[in-house]
């Protein structure tokens, strides 16, 4: 056997198999399929060594632009991964493990998951976690039809100030169903949510922010809460889990669930994934809760254990009364967040935070001071802020990213209004000189 | 063992930042600063080393036992495919999106279209969508195409059907998506009943969804007439490409008649599990469908350079944050790249014939239900030994303690009993055949002393864990220090 294949039987054995089963040959095996529906074709490329293909695949990795320096966001940040991530996480018994179905022999899986729960609820004031959705977008599309299971009720307002590609994977999960989703145009630094406000009714399911939000405003949302709940509606919130190390914990503003992308906790940018998403609620929505959730019990010795716990909600039980079609988490990646977040501790992401946010204010206050650039945000930010330029601000990204500054995300594809201003995002790797610069050569593309 | 947050010692310190380079900025409005630092563990860098180190000790693996998991394929994982993904950790999802940022992001969208390309050659489609970030996630993108093509058709649909042996996440994805689940029996053989099937089908059934080899192993011969049946009445047929492995290279779904379809890169494509994901659910379509097909989408222009297209009018919109879990795709495209033809058909040879081998060797000992050649995986019921008190579940736990991830027990639910083993081809004669003296012994051992299936297992970190306890009280979050 070609070993290329990772199949091991040599042929002598494949003989013997053969053998076995009764069968006259490998093609005899495949007797159950019809000749009429073999494959029409199969034209792909001979098979190669590892070396080979890792050859070729160093060559394909160089054709992306090497040394960006990266003040883009958009819900996916540049961050820094200690070394332990990678090394505790790359053990094989976490990452050639299947999903913990047999708990006696996936403690470490079931351990750790329980142990990413408990980060994530205290890390957003909340009272039960999953043990993970896909990534952000997917966990605020699950979490509005949550709140649409838990109040029975059939219309959403979100925030236009949620980030764009979330608020369109909510549309499209939505699209087929019987829900109205009112939009709420976007207002800069939600200094004023009264809009917000007064669109909540008494069919309204939930209301969905996202704190900080696109425009990178850090908002107080207990008036919101106040009311969302007078009305009998939820709070979602989309939290960005970096600033939670110093911004109100969305639980303590009077959020009933909320969700975020992890991918900032220890996972590399990976052009766009594998990250993974978040979810936590108050206790009394567990049931509604999509997807895995590992709860503590005792084994027959008393011995404190863990297992997959109230899978009378997933889909293998309940097929098509599931209260989500999840059947995966992204173990491994909340597994990199539960790893990051241990090794950065309590006071760690405190000083994560505060770096990002002291570096973006530096930031701000310096490309502020640039002639004709205006900060939008009228309050406070965290790591992120929104500057509108005295030209178009497709044209200064485009010049800036031939000079290696990817500067920031253009805002007029998501807000075709808001065609002069781009969302700057600076996390703890951007440095000071870096900063310097973008600001030098966006000084000299307006000015020339 | 502890918990992480058992070991936790105030003042403790783990990882240092780099010092800051710019001033300090005055700190957030009291209004919106937080009051108490969440209660993160406060440990050494060497205590999380530990614990983590210490945690992964206490699982089974791919790397460290035998995993006849049916239905996932849990085949061996190449350490070249994490090399190859970790060359793509540094590049940024917004770049291409950024105006003219394409031409920064090549590799990355030329890797991702062309592993499209090539699991549309795979599986006969016309076009690839890699966003979709797991198989169940696949599958509702998938059923909302087949939603968006009924409605640009002014179609009046109502149901999905599928049979009662699919996997519990084709009635969940199609529940998502709205529509009605019709399902429709197993027949004595083992393939959906033709006769049922015909009298379910009308003009408001949207879609079919089938798994072919379906759960049970088995490769349903009518499958060309079922896709027959429902084109006649304009609802597509939906391939859950969950066994994929059984027919690499041997059939096509595409040339069978089939619409769209996802894929697990995560089964048949060697990437890891992960405990659970991440995975990675690309779905293929036929032409028809194409314009429907989730936005961003990754385009190859005639100049060779690779794009990210304007949404098309009728796109259903983003079902993912980008284009995917592109990290996972990488080792699906290496796997593909060093396989190459050859190699890929011979994945599935080799699996059928494990399959098969592991079949034969073990049915005078276990009930086969539906006792023919198999494919991928073969399902046993323990009814047998349960005559003696001796369940699906007893043998499972039998196994763990002899060192093998016990098969996938009490699935497909039509199965009384159920063991699904699915050994993948890439194991060797002598694992099967170790595998397969064990199996043997529960047997021996169900006639014998039923009793002592009990206590199993008893080399684990845990004996037998109270779920009845755990969904009562739900304690899923530590509330201690």
């Amino acid at each position: 056997m070609s070993t290329a294949s990772y199949c091991p039987n040599t042929p002598e054995e494949v003989r013997e198999m053969l053998a076995a089963t009764g069968a006259s040959s490998i093609d005899d095996l495949f007797r159950p399929i019809p000749p009429g529906l073999r494959a029409r074709s199969f034209e792909l490329p001979a098979g190669m060594s590892e070396f080979e293909m890792l050859h070729r695949f160093e060559t394909l990795a160089g054709k992306n632009a090497q040394h960006l320096s990266h003040f883009v966001g958009g819900g996916y940040y540049d961050h820094l991964i200690p070394a332990v991530v990678d090394h505790l996480a790359g053990r094989a018994e976490f990452y050639t493990a299947y999903t913990p179905y047999q708990p006696e022999c996936s403690q470490g899986t079931l351990q750790a998951l329980f142990e990413y729960q408990t980060a994530i609820c205290r890390l957003t004031g909340m009272e039960v976690s999953n043990a993970s959705l896909y990534d952000g977008g997917t966990a605020l599309a699950e979490a509005a039809m949550m709140a649409l299971r838990i109040t029975g009720r059939n219309r959403l307002v979100i925030d236009g100030a949620v980030n764009p590609f979330h608020r369109e994977i909510v549309r499209t999960y939505l699209a087929n169903l019987d829900v109205e989703l009112v939009e709420i145009g976007p207002k800069l630094g939600m200094e004023d949510d009264l809009r917000l406000r007064a669109t909540i009714d008494d069919a309204t399911a939930a209301v969905l922010v996202q704190n900080p939000n696109f425009f990178g405003s850090v908002s107080d949302f207990r008036r919101l809460a106040a009311d969302a709940h007078a009305a009998g509606a939820l709070l979602v919130v989309s939290a960005y889990p970096v600033a939670l190390g110093i911004v109100e914990s969305p639980g303590a503003m009077g959020a009933d669930i909320v969700v975020g992308d992890g991918q900032s906790l220890g996972n590399p940018l990976s052009f766009g994934g594998p990250s993974f998403g978040f979810i936590a609620s108050r206790k009394e929505y567990i049931r509604n809760l999509p997807g895995r959730i590992i709860g503590e019990t005792v084994d027959k010795n008393g011995q404190r254990g863990f297992v997959l716990t109230l899978q009378a909600r997933e889909q293998h039980i309940k097929r098509h009364k599931a209260t989500s079609n999840i059947c995966s988490n992204q173990s491994l990646c909340a597994l990199r967040g539960l790893i990051f977040l241990s090794s950065l501790g309590k006071q760690g992401l405190v000083e994560l935070a505060r770096l990002n946010y002291d570096k973006a204010e530096y930031a701000k206050k310096t490309l502020g001071n640039l002639g004709g650039v205006e900060v939008m945000n009228g309050g406070a930010t965290f790591n992120e802020f929104t500057v509108c330029l005295p030209k178009i601000a497709e044209e200064v990204v485009t010049a800036l990213l031939r000079k290696g500054v990817a500067a920031g995300v253009p805002l007029s594809p998501y807000y075709p209004e808001m065609e002069r201003c781009m969302v700057v995002t600076v996390t703890e790797k951007r440095t000071k000189d870096e900063i310097d610069t973008l600001a030098r050569h966006l000084e000299g593309i307006l000015c020339s | 063992m502890q918990l992480i947050y058992e070991k936790s010692v105030p003042g403790r310190r783990g990882v240092r930042l780099p010092a800051s380079d710019v001033p300090a900025a005055p700190e957030l409005p009291a209004a919106l600063r937080r009051q108490e630092p969440a209660a993160l563990p406060e440990a050494s860098e060497l205590d999380v080393v530990r614990h983590f180190t210490g945690l992964s000790r206490r699982n089974y693996s791919v790397d460290t036992n035998f995993y006849p998991l049916g239905s996932c394929t849990m085949k061996y994982n190449a350490k070249a495919l994490e090399e190859a993904a970790k060359l793509f950790a540094p590049y940024h999802p917004m770049v291409p999106l950024l105006p003219h940022g394409s031409s920064f992001s090549q590799g990355c969208l030329g890797l991702a279209y062309e592993l499209g390309a090539a699991l549309a050659e795979i599986t006969g489609m016309d076009e690839v969508t890699t966003q979709p970030l797991a198989g169940a996630h696949g599958e509702m993108t998938g059923i909302m195409l087949i939603a968006a093509y009924h409605e640009a058709k002014g179609n009046k649909k109502k149901y999905v059907v599928v049979p009662d042996s699919s996997h519990g996440t084709n009635p969940a994805s199609a529940a998502m998506v709205g529509y009605e689940i019709i399902t429709v029996p197993t027949a004595p053989y083992g393939d959906m009943n033709l006769d049922k099937f015909r009298e379910v089908m009308t003009d408001e059934v949207a879609a079919v969804m089938m798994t072919c080899p379906n759960t049970l192993g088995l490769f349903n011969p009518h499958i060309q007439e079922i896709c027959d049946i429902a084109h006649d009445h304009d609802a597509l047929m939906y391939y859950d490409g969950a066994n994929l492995n059984a027919i690499l290279g041997k059939v096509r779904p595409g040339d069978v008649g089939f619409d769209v379809i996802h894929l697990n890169l995560h089964k048949t494509f060697g990437t890891p599990h992960g405990g659970g994901g991440p995975g990675s659910g690309p779905v293929g379509v036929k032409k028809q469908l194409v314009p429907f097909l989730p936005s961003p989408r990754i385009v190859k222009y005639d100049d060779g350079c690779y794009g990210v297209d304007a949404p098309a009018h009728g796109s259903i919109g983003r079902t993912a944050g980008f284009f995917g879990n592109f990290g996972v795709m990488a080792k699906a495209f290496a796997y593909i790249t060093m396989l190459g033809r050859d190699g890929l058909i011979q994945v599935s040879e080799q699996a059928v014939l494990n399959a098969n081998y592991v079949m034969s060797k073990l049915k005078d000992v276990y009930d086969l239900p539906y006792d023919q050649t198999c494919m991928h995986e073969c399902v046993f019921s323990a009814a047998r030994q349960v005559k003696n008190e001796v369940h699906a579940i007893d043998i499972a736990k039998f196994l763990i303690d002899r060192g093998y991830h016990p098969p996938t027990v009490y699935f497909p639910l039509i199965v009384k009993e159920a063991i699904m083993i699915e050994p993948t081809e890439t194991e060797s004669k002598e694992t099967l055949d170790a595998f397969i003296a064990v199996m043997r012994e529960a047997a021996e051992l169900a006639g014998t002393d039923p009793a002592a299936f009990a206590e199993m297992p008893r080399t684990m970190p845990v004996t037998r864990l109270d779920e009845t306890k755990a969904a009562r009280e739900q304690n899923v979050c530590y509330f201690g220090c």
